[in-house]
């Protein structure tokens, strides 16, 4: 029973994962490209976790952790960029 | 004993991926950059903590293997999101926002982001 | 004398635990020799970032933060369905957004940062920006035929409780 729920949400976040591409490509205004990239980072962590529970390991939270920092600093870097016009005052 | 494991794992990833799935047809649904915001930070929120937790408890019950680092990326992403939006709700409105589109609050200043008064007038002190 | 010392080396003891707390989480075992990394790293790193926080928050009554962190989280569940039912059932054309403004009563900057990121993730509503004079909010509904009613639920459900918690 897990296993097919596994595969539903795997389903789910994939196509989670297109709309926000098709969002990137059709946006119209830079910054729905940043929310889309964002929501794509936390969609990309889904997928990473149902894989980790998939294959039975651990090590996949660490990835997920970092790539959870990495996704924050880099959006909140992408909207000071356009606030400010540059990053580190 | 397992299989009310299994229904209620089994439950919550069936929830997460549909609420994940929602935040992102949100994102290409809504007409207007304000309302996309909604979408995401919500449901895709939740929908990645609904997984996180299922994991947690999958390894807990069938592989012996408490871990409790689930709940530390479950924090760090429920604590970001408020941060995340804000952040480009202000860039959204900085570009495509006129001040006069907005209610005024009442008092001499205005809006953080359009006021040009200087910082003695800020009872936050930002430096 | 020697509450001066202790202020020199414990500068934020909270934040001291709190950094344990997290190291014992990433690292995910709990051992003599964790603990004491994690207890060495908690000294460590408050008394070097210790001019970057002159002024330090007060939580007065933590039974009463917890509270409120289980009631934000219950309310984050409740606004995905509010939400998703948005996004499922509602038309573009039909769905009213609309700006609010909301007055503020708190006074700390951790009170508003609070209160921002918890209408952020209630239901249908979002935070946008603070007034220059940190008076007022701008919120953004989703969809909101009564913006009073939204205010007025702002307030009393969260604010009044913050206001408990921080002053």
């Amino acid at each position: 029973m897990i296993t097919y729920a596994l595969y539903f949400a795997v389903i789910c976040f994939s196509l989670g994962l297109l709309m926000n591409i098709w969002r990137i490509r059709f946006a119209p205004g830079v910054v729905d490209r940043i929310l889309a990239l964002d929501t794509m980072v936390i969609n990309a962590i889904a997928l990473i976790n149902i894989y980790g529970i998939l294959e039975g390991t651990a090590i996949y939270f660490e990835v997920s952790l970092l790539i959870a920092m990495f996704g924050f600093v880099s959006t909140v870097a992408y909207c000071r960029f356009i606030l400010r016009g540059n990053i580190i005052e | 004993m397992n299989l009310i494991a299994e229904i209620v794992i089994s439950f919550l990833l069936v929830v997460a991926g549909t609420f994940g799935f929602l935040g992102s047809f949100g994102l290409i649904k809504f007409n207007d950059t304000m309302r996309r915001l909604h979408a995401p930070t919500k449901a895709t929120t939740l929908g990645v903590g609904g997984i996180l937790i299922a994991s947690m408890l999958y390894f807990a019950i069938f592989l012996e293997d408490v871990s409790l680092h689930e709940l530390l990326i479950t924090a760090f992403l429920f604590i970001t999101a408020p941060i995340t939006a804000n952040f480009v709700a202000k860039a959204h409105m900085h570009r495509d926002v006129k001040e006069r589109e907005l209610p005024q609050p009442e008092g001499e200043c205005g809006w953080a982001g359009y006021d040009e008064v200087g910082d003695e007038a800020q009872p936050i002190d930002t430096k | 004398m020697l509450n001066r010392i202790l202020n020199r080396i414990f500068p934020h003891p909270q934040l001291t635990f709190f950094l344990l707390f997290i190291w014992l989480l990433l690292v995910n075992t709990v051992t003599v020799g964790n603990v004491v990394l994690g207890l060495v790293l908690g000294l460590a790193i408050p008394a070097i970032t210790q001019p970057f926080w002159p002024n330090r928050p007060k939580v007065r009554r933590p039974l009463k933060a917890a509270a409120y962190i289980l009631l934000v989280l219950w309310d984050i569940c409740v606004a995905n369905w509010t939400v998703a039912k948005i996004i499922l059932f509602k038309s573009n054309a039909n769905t009213h957004s609309r700006w609010i403004t909301v007055p503020l009563d708190v006074t700390s900057p951790e009170a508003i940062t609070i209160l921002a990121g918890t209408i952020t993730m209630t239901p249908g509503t979002l935070t946008a920006m603070l007034s220059a004079d940190a008076r007022h909010l701008l919120v953004h509904c989703l969809d909101v035929d009564d913006p009073d009613a939204v205010r007025d639920e702002i307030k009393s459900r969260y604010e009044r409780r913050l206001m408990e918690i921080f002053e």
